[in-house]
């Protein structure tokens, strides 16, 4: 199992035609995505060659659906016209948009989001890399050969510390890793990822990557608490982060004592979460909560007796 | 991007929200100008992107144009919180009734912007907020329909506004959509004694992504006033000067901003941030690493690359073909891994600059650039 994406996904990639939309679709492809068809108006009817496989252009997202049955839209259009293309994506009935597109104005990710929800589209994005269920199926530009398929679901605001986890961790693997984006204004939300890999039955422990800015972590905490019972792993990137500049990302700026990491750290660490001080250090959390996991399975009332899984408990603060 | 207070007036003016007469100058002699031309009183008002103007004596009543002069000759190149004040705005004193607060804000948990309005003005918003919460109405703006008057009934309604404000919460709306503000503020909004309502001082922050549609604020752009972050943006570089002695250079704005933390875990500080992003070109090497080398706090740097859909060989192509037009003055530790990480290594290992040293792990990576950083601090 997996979430968001599988490999029965059928993806449609606004803005294929172009560099970017060229490069990651061949990648996509060669990742086992199942590709069916590019969107451009001008270059309607024509198809472009993939290597092996031919994948038709057609004129909108609708007549992609109509003729593919395609659920996932895959959008690089430039930051001009990303709105455009998410509502016509919406419209059309896509079941999920992933926007990689960097960039967009911030009245037009709230309008667009705003729209999807209503018409029933969840967002993934914008400014981000998309998702990956390794194994299955790619809808983004995350690297699909730094891990395979395994039980840990993943959800991140940033790239490269997804990329790193990844690659830390890729002898156990993943169900599906979502890079959520890093814009003050994204479709889905670290929440939404929690309630569904939390649902997914072969996800058996979740990492949540977040950065400073917002408090989409400060939530995320609460909701863990109320809603999540599978082991949390969290890390927090930023904590060196001059107040009021923003770091990289447009989502990432501190104003006044809101949006730390400290804050984002304390608020997961009371929930329970273990959070990493570095990503390697993350990737060891993991590794333990998996054999904490296993030993709890294995001998509920014994978990005490056996030392380390008891003093990476009390370390680490057991979760409730 | 912030806007200055005076460019703030500006655009509330062109909207057709009511502001008083006011000037901007940098000389106290034309300060005295303007006092005259207002008609005598005025208000000088030293323009800085922060808050605390006020408490900081960088605003000052003045009862007539040699008054005015004065005060302008004292504030021009005061600092307010590490903002040197370059310029006043000399403004038309107003017989303030009431004072009102105003603003629409990106609520970032809703995906949505979020009006705020509360009848006790003139303070700090966050003040009357954790004073008084019940004070200060929140209102949600759907983003479909905007503020039309229903709407600003309704806000006017919820914080005890007087019905006369309407029209301007209406008009500030408009300023956010058409200006592509994440923020704008009136504080405070003011019931003069003559009845008018006056957008007495205002905020507004731009969204630096809706530039390109927004061309009237392109030539402001990189208003840093450090000369490095200046370099850097002229080479179309993503730095920010940070205050310590280790140089950072990484791919990604999470794992750039993952190293600095790691370097300070380490007990040194990070001396910049710097995301060369998938573009890891000899040319963006080169550049990156001359703004670096160029910081006299910077005694070590560090390169700290995941190979995701950029190749590690690529990065280390770009380091040694950036170490032939660039004289590396300090010790460079490289840790490349992910694509191509063996490959990488290898061209780095070939081209063997006495100075350039490879860590296999992030952590080590940082452990060694911060030891190093830390050896020449102490020898020097």
């Amino acid at each position: 199992m997996a979430i968001y994406l599988t490999k029965e996904s059928k993806v449609l990639v606004q803005g294929m035609t172009g560099a970017e939309g060229m490069k990651h679709t061949r990648r996509m492809l060669a990742a086992g995505t199942d590709v069916v068809g590019g969107v451009n108006p001008r270059k309607a009817g024509r198809s472009v060659d993939f290597d092996d496989r031919a994948v038709p252009v057609f004129g909108s997202v609708r007549e992609g659906i109509e003729s593919t049955g395609a659920d996932v839209s895959v959008v690089f259009v430039p930051p001009a016209f990303a709105k455009a293309a998410v509502v016509e994506a919406a419209d059309a009935g896509i079941g999920l948009a992933v926007v990689i597109t960097e960039g967009i104005p911030v009245h037009d990710a709230v309008a667009f989001t705003a729209h999807a929800r209503s018409r029933g589209t969840r967002v993934i994005g914008p400014n981000c890399p998309g998702l990956i269920t390794p194994g299955q199926s790619n809808a983004g530009i995350i690297p699909p050969d730094i891990t395979k398929s395994g039980r840990i679901g993943l959800v991140s605001k940033s790239g490269t510390l997804t990329y790193q986890l990844m690659y830390e961790l890729r002898d156990i693997g993943f169900t599906t890793c979502v890079g959520i984006g890093g814009d003050p204004v994204v479709g889905t939300s670290h929440i939404d990822c929690l309630t569904a890999f939390e649902n997914d039955p072969d996800t058996e422990l979740i990492i949540l990557i977040g950065e400073i800015g917002g408090d989409a972590e400060e939530r995320a905490a609460a909701h863990i608490r109320e809603h999540v019972t599978k082991p949390v792993v969290g890390y927090i990137a930023g904590f060196t982060a001059p107040e009021g500049r923003t770091m990289g990302h447009a989502g990432a700026i501190v104003s006044g004592s809101s949006g730390t990491a400290r804050a984002k750290q304390e608020a997961l660490e009371a929930v329970g979460v273990r959070v990493g001080s570095t990503p390697t250090e993350t990737a060891r959390h993991v590794l333990e909560a998996l054999a904490d996991t296993a030993t709890d399975a294995a001998a509920p009332d014994a978990a005490a007796a056996d030392g380390t899984a008891a003093d990476g408990a009390a370390r680490e603060g057991a979760r409730a | 991007m912030d806007l200055y207070e005076h460019q703030a007036r500006e655009l509330f003016k062109e909207h057709g929200i009511v502001v008083p007469r006011a000037e901007v100058t940098d000389s106290p002699e034309r300060a005295r100008e303007i006092a005259r031309e207002l008609g005598g009183r005025a208000v000088v008002k030293a323009q800085v992107k922060t808050g605390g103007r006020g408490k900081a004596g960088g605003v000052r009543l003045a009862a007539d144009p040699a008054e005015a002069e004065e005060a302008a000759r004292h504030i021009l190149g005061m600092d307010i919180k590490g903002h040197r004040v370059g310029t006043v705005m000399v403004a038309e004193p107003c017989a303030i009734e009431r004072e009102f607060y105003v603003s629409y804000v990106l609520d970032r948990a809703r995906g949505g912007f979020l009006a705020i309005a509360s009848a006790e003005g003139g303070m700090e918003i966050e003040e009357v907020a954790a004073r008084r919460p019940e004070a200060v109405a929140r209102i949600p703006v759907d983003p479909a329909t905007g503020v039309h008057t229903a709407t600003a009934v309704r806000i006017a309604d919820a914080a005890g506004l007087p019905p006369q404000t309407v029209d301007a919460l209406v008009r500030l709306w408009k300023v956010l959509v058409r200006e592509d503000a994440l923020l704008v503020e009136v504080n405070p909004l003011v019931r003069t004694a003559e009845g008018r309502i006056v957008a007495l001082d205002g905020k507004v922050t731009l969204d630096d992504n809706a530039l390109f549609r927004q061309s009237r604020w392109g030539e402001e752009r990189p208003a840093s006033e450090d000369s490095l972050e200046a370099r850097a943006a002229a080479k179309g570089l993503n730095y920010v000067k940070l205050d310590g002695e280790v140089g950072v250079i990484g791919n990604g704005a999470g794992l750039v901003m993952s190293t600095l933390d790691v370097v300070a875990g380490c007990g040194a500080r990070p001396a910049n941030f710097l995301d060369i992003g998938g573009g890891a070109s000899a040319r963006v090497m080169a550049d990156g690493l001359s703004v670096i080398l160029s910081d006299p706090g910077v005694k070590s740097v560090l390169v700290n690359v995941f190979g995701g859909i950029t190749a590690c060989d690529a990065v280390a192509d770009g380091i040694v073909r950036a170490l032939d037009e660039v004289r590396l003055t300090k010790p460079l530790v490289v840790r490349l891994d992910g694509n191509n990480a063996a490959r990488g290594r290898a061209l780095l290992d070939a081209r063997a600059h006495p100075l350039v040293e490879q860590a296999t792990t992030m952590d080590g990576a940082a452990r060694r650039a911060a030891r190093l950083a830390t050896a020449a601090s102490t020898a020097g």
